[in-house]
C-alpha cells in the first residue's frame, strides 16, 4: 500500500475535525503509521477549516502540498471548489451537496458559484467525483450534525480498510450519547454511494446533483 | 501501545513525565492547548497569569524555589516575557525550567512570524526544536534535565505544525517529582544588581560554551547517511519535508538548534558534496554554519517568508536544479469563476458588533487591539484603525489625541487583553490626563483562543472560583473619574455612554459588557428571530451589521426593487442588535421584552 492522503475542507461549525479524528484513529486501527494536521485560523466559527490526514507505512510530513491529495471530503460545494487544487489527477472526490453562503454573498456583493461551475472545475481535476445529500440523510436519522459521519461512510466505500476499523474508530471518537445515531449516519453514508452507483451507472454521479444554488 | 497525540498535548504528557510540578502561560495561538492539556494532570499546578512576563517570573520562582517548572507562551509572548528571560538566562536555577514557547511560521494566527531563536542566541539559553509528537514530548524531560546539568533556563520551540499536528506516541510514567527543598539563599546569584551581574556574565559565556560541547554528543542531533551527494541540515518539521522530498539524501537534523554542534556539522559537511540548510523562517542555522566558514546553500533556495510544506520545498529545490523537472507534480488548471472568500468575521449574536455598529455611526478614530474584535476591522464595518500588539491600543490613543489630531479617537480593549497589558497604558492615560474614551469590550473571557479563564472571570485554569477582579472599580483606583457600564447588546445606552466618554474633560471608561455568545452557557438561551417579510423593504440597514445570520434573499420589495432580508434560523442567536437597527421594525424583537 502507498499509502493515502485525505484533505477535508468545509466551514467551521461542520463537524470537520471530528470526522478528522475519527479519520485518523482508523488509520491506526488498521495498524498504519498516521499524521493528522488541522489548519483554521482566526475563526471561531464561519471560517474555511481544512484537515490533512495521511497514512502510511511510514508518514513524514504531516501536510499534504498542493497537488499531492489523493482524497477529499469536502463538507461544503464552495470549498470543495477552492481545495481541489491540492488534489492530484484522478483523486476521490466525496462532496456534501450543501452551500454555505459566505457573508460577501449573503450581503449581496459576491456570487456563490452554479453548480454547474462546481460540476467543471471539479471534474477538470477527476472523473471520480461523488455528490452526497448528508444534511438530508443525517436529518432523517434525527441528528442533523451527525452529517460528518454521512461522508466519512461515503468515502469509506473507496478506502481499503475493515469496516471494523472505522465503526471502533467512532465508538472511540464520539460521545457516547451520540454512539449509535453516528454509527448508523456512517453506515446510510456507505450505502447512499452504493444505492447512487446502482441508480446512475456514469461514473460521476453527477446526475445527482440537487437543483438550485445557495439553501 | 501507541496514542495519536497533538503536538501541544505531547508537550504537556511530557511535562507530566518530566516531573513538572509548576506551570504557568496565558493562552495563545498555537500554545494555548498545552496548559489546558496539563492542567489535567495530577500533581501538577497549572494557572493562567494574566501575561506572559508573569507567567516567566512564576516558572522562574518555582524553579528558584526547587521545583520543576514551565512557561508556556506564544511567540510573541516571549517579546513580553523579554525581560525575565534575560534575567533567567543570568541568574540560572535550582531546578529545571523550560520556556515553551510556540512560533507561527505562515501567520495563522499572529501579528507577525519572528522566529525566537533569535532570542536563544540573545540571551544564551538552549533551544530545542522537535519534529513531530514523539519528540515534543520526550524533549520535555530532556530539557528539564538539560537545564538542571547547566543551571540554565532551556527553550522549547514547537511551531504550529508542530503543536497542530497529531502523529503516534508512544508514552511515559511520570519521574516522581523531585522534593522541594528548603528555600536556598544566594545572593550572588539571584540579585542581579550590577556587582553581582558583572561576575554572572562570564559564567553564562562560559555556560553555552559548555552546553555546546555536550551538543556534540546529544542524542537528539542524529546524523543519518545515505546518498553523500547531498547532505541536508533541518530542524522541527522541516525534517519531515526533507525526507519526504529529498528521500536519498544524507540528513543532519538538530534536535538542538542553539548552540550547534560545530564538530558534528563540520564532520557532516566534510561527508557530503554538496550542503543544504532546510529550515523554516529564518536562516538562523545557515548563520551558524557560515559561522563555521562552511559553504551552504539555505535561503536562496527555500523561501524566508511563510510555512513550508512537501509541495513548496519540491517546488524551490527543481527550481534551484536540486531536483530534475521531472520531479514537479502533474499540475491540474481548476477552471471556475472569482471564489468569494470565507475570511474569518465576527461571530452572529457577537456583543463586539454593537459596539462598532455605535463607533461607525459617530466616526471616530478606532485604536484597536489584539483578541476576536480586530476583525471588525473589516467591512462592512471597518470600524477598527490599528492593531499592533498586545495592549497598544490604549498608548496608541494616547499617543494620537496628544500630537494634536483634530478627529474624535477612542481606545478599544477586550477584558482579557485589558487585564494582559492593558492597565499601565490606562494608568499613564489617568496620570497625563490625556482625553481618551477607553471602551473596554468585556465579553467576560478570552474568546479569541477558545474561552480561557482570566483574572475577570472568577475561575482558574484548574476550576477553581477565585476572586473576580470589577474592571471598574481598576479604572477608578487608577485614577479615572469617568467610568460607566453599559450592556453591549443595548445600542441606544451604548450610543449615550460613547457619547458622554467622548465629551468627558479628560480620560474616561466605558465597560460594555455581554458575555460571548459562544459561551456554553450563553448557547443555552439562543432563541432566533425572524424577519417580517412584509415589512422588510429591503433598505439593507442591517446588514451594514456584518451579521453572518443576516441573509439578502431572492424575493423583491416591488416599491424599492430591492430584495428583502431573512435570517437564518441555524445561526441566529436573538442577540436583537439587527432589531434595534431596523426603521421599520421588520425584526421584531422577543415578547419577553
Amino acid at each position: 500500500m502507498s499509502g493515502y492522503d485525505f484533505l477535508l475542507v468545509g466551514v467551521g461549525g461542520q463537524g470537520t475535525l471530528l470526522a478528522s479524528d475519527v479519520l485518523a484513529a482508523t488509520g491506526v486501527r488498521a495498524g498504519l503509521d498516521v499524521k493528522q494536521s488541522e489548519v483554521h485560523g482566526m475563526a471561531q466559527r464561519g471560517g474555511s477549516v481544512t484537515s490533512h490526514v495521511r497514512w502510511a507505512h511510514r508518514v513524514f510530513s504531516p501536510l499534504i502540498g498542493r497537488g499531492e491529495a489523493g482524497y477529499m471530503v469536502a463538507f461544503e460545494k464552495l470549498e470543495a471548489v477552492r481545495f481541489a487544487g491540492y488534489l492530484r489527477p484522478g483523486a476521490v472526490i466525496v462532496v456534501n451537496d450543501h452551500a454555505i453562503p459566505p457573508i460577501s454573498v449573503s450581503a449581496g456583493s459576491d456570487r456563490y458559484p452554479s453548480d454547474v461551475e462546481v460540476r467543471r472545475a471539479l471534474a477538470a481535476v477527476s472523473a471520480n467525483v461523488h455528490f452526497v445529500r448528508a444534511l438530508p440523510i443525517a436529518e432523517s436519522l434525527g441528528e442533523v450534525r451527525a452529517n460528518n459521519m454521512v461522508l466519512l461512510g461515503a468515502l469509506s466505500r473507496f478506502v481499503d480498510v475493515d469496516l471494523d476499523c472505522w465503526l471502533a474508530a467512532i465508538a472511540g471518537r464520539v460521545p457516547a450519547r451520540t454512539l449509535d445515531v453516528n454509527r448508523a449516519a456512517f453506515l446510510a453514508g456507505r450505502q447512499a454511494l452504493s444505492d447512487a452507483e446502482h441508480a446512475d451507472r456514469s461514473p460521476h454521479c453527477l446526475g445527482r446533483i440537487s437543483d438550485g444554488t445557495a439553501r | 501501545m501507541k496514542v495519536l497525540l497533538a503536538g501541544n498535548e505531547a508537550i504537556a504528557r511530557g511535562a507530566w513525565e518530566g516531573g513538572v510540578r509548576v506551570a504557568s502561560g496565558y493562552p495563545g495561538t498555537p500554545s494555548t492547548e498545552i496548559l489546558e492539556a496539563l492542567a489535567q494532570y495530577e500533581g501538577v499546578t497549572a494557572e493562567w497569569a494574566p501575561n506572559e512576563k508573569v507567567a516567566l517570573d512564576v516558572a522562574l520562582g518555582a524553579a528558584y524555589a526547587g521545583a520543576r517548572a514551565m512557561a508556556v507562551m506564544k511567540h510573541v509572548g516571549l517579546n513580553v516575557a523579554a525581560d525575565s528571560f534575560f534575567a533567567a538566562s543570568m541568574t540560572g536555577i535550582e531546578a529545571g525550567l523550560v520556556i515553551v514557547s510556540a512560533d507561527d511560521p505562515g501567520m495563522h494566527s499572529s501579528q507577525n512570524e519572528q522566529d525566537n531563536r533569535r532570542y536563544c542566541k540573545f540571551a544564551r539559553v538552549p533551544c530545542l526544536e522537535p519534529s513531530d509528537s514523539q519528540e515534543a514530548k520526550d524533549l520535555v524531560p530532556v530539557a528539564l534535565a538539560l537545564s538542571e546539568a547547566f543551571d540554565t533556563p532551556v527553550l522549547l520551540r514547537p511551531t504550529t505544525r508542530i503543536a497542530h499536528s497529531s502523529t503516534l506516541v508512544e508514552l511515559g510514567e511520570r519521574q516522581p517529582p523531585r522534593e522541594v527543598p528548603e528555600y536556598r539563599i544566594d545572593a550572588a546569584k539571584y540579585v542581579m544588581v550590577p556587582a553581582n551581574a558583572r561576575r554572572r556574565h562570564p559564567v553564562i559565556e562560559e555556560r553555552i560554551a559548555r552546553v555546546a560541547a555536550w551538543a556534540e554528543t546529544f542524542p537528539y542531533n542524529r546524523t543519518e547517511w545515505r546518498d553523500r551527494s547531498l547532505g541536508i541540515v533541518t530542524c522541527g518539521v522541516a525534517y519531515q519535508y526533507a525526507r519526504e522530498v529529498f528521500p536519498e539524501a544524507s540528513i543532519l537534523r538538530l534536535g538542538m538548534t542553539y548552540p550547534i554542534p560545530k564538530g558534528l556539522v563540520r564532520r557532516f559537511a566534510e561527508g557530503v558534496r554538496r550542503l543544504l540548510v532546510l529550515e523554516e523562517l529564518d536562516p538562523f542555522l545557515e548563520e551558524e554554519i557560515r559561522l563555521l566558514g562552511i559553504p551552504v546553500t539555505g535561503k536562496e533556495v527555500f523561501p524566508a517568508c511563510g510555512e513550508l510544506d512537501p509541495a513548496v520545498v519540491r517546488e524551490a529545490a527543481i527550481r534551484a536544479g536540486l531536483l530534475p523537472e521531472s520531479e514537479r507534480l502533474p499540475s491540474v488548471e481548476v477552471p471556475s469563476p472569482p471564489l468569494p472568500g470565507r475570511p474569518p468575521i465576527l461571530c452572529p449574536g457577537c456583543p463586539h458588533r454593537a459596539v462598532f455598529h455605535v463607533l461607525r455611526k459617530l466616526k471616530v478614530v478606532v485604536a484597536g487591539d489584539i483578541g476576536c474584535y480586530t476583525l471588525a476591522y473589516l467591512p462592512p464595518q471597518a470600524a477598527l484603525h490599528t492593531c499592533s500588539c498586545m495592549g497598544a491600543s490604549i498608548g496608541v490613543a494616547h499617543g494620537i489625541a496628544q500630537a494634536g489630531s483634530p478627529q474624535r479617537r477612542v481606545a478599544v480593549i477586550g477584558d482579557s487583553t485589558f487585564l494582559h497589558t492593558g492597565l499601565p497604558g490606562l494608568m499613564n492615560l489617568a496620570y497625563n490626563q490625556a482625553r481618551v474614551p477607553v471602551i473596554i469590550l468585556d465579553n467576560c473571557t478570552t474568546a479569541m483562543t477558545g474561552h480561557q479563564d482570566h483574572p475577570g472571570t472568577g475561575r482558574t485554569l484548574q476550576g477553581k472560583e477565585t476572586v473576580r477582579i470589577d474592571l471598574a472599580a481598576v479604572a477608578r483606583s487608577l485614577g479615572i473619574e469617568h467610568v460607566e457600564c453599559v450592556d453591549s447588546y443595548d445600542l441606544g445606552a451604548v450610543e449615550q455612554a460613547v457619547r458622554a466618554a467622548l465629551s468627558a474633560d479628560g480620560p474616561a471608561v466605558v465597560i460594555a459588557r455581554r458575555e460571548c455568545a459562544l459561551l456554553p452557557a450563553v448557547r443555552r438561551t439562543w432563541q432566533p428571530l425572524a424577519v417580517d417579510s412584509e415589512r422588510c423593504n429591503g433598505c439593507g440597514l442591517c446588514l451594514q451589521l456584518g451579521c453572518p445570520a443576516l441573509v439578502r434573499t431572492g424575493s423583491v420589495v416591488e416599491a424599492t426593487g430591492r430584495p428583502r432580508v431573512r435570517i437564518d434560523p441555524l445561526l441566529c442567536t436573538g442577540c436583537e442588535v439587527c432589531s434595534q437597527v431596523c426603521a421599520r421594525g421588520a425584526i421584531p424583537r422577543r415578547p419577553a421584552h
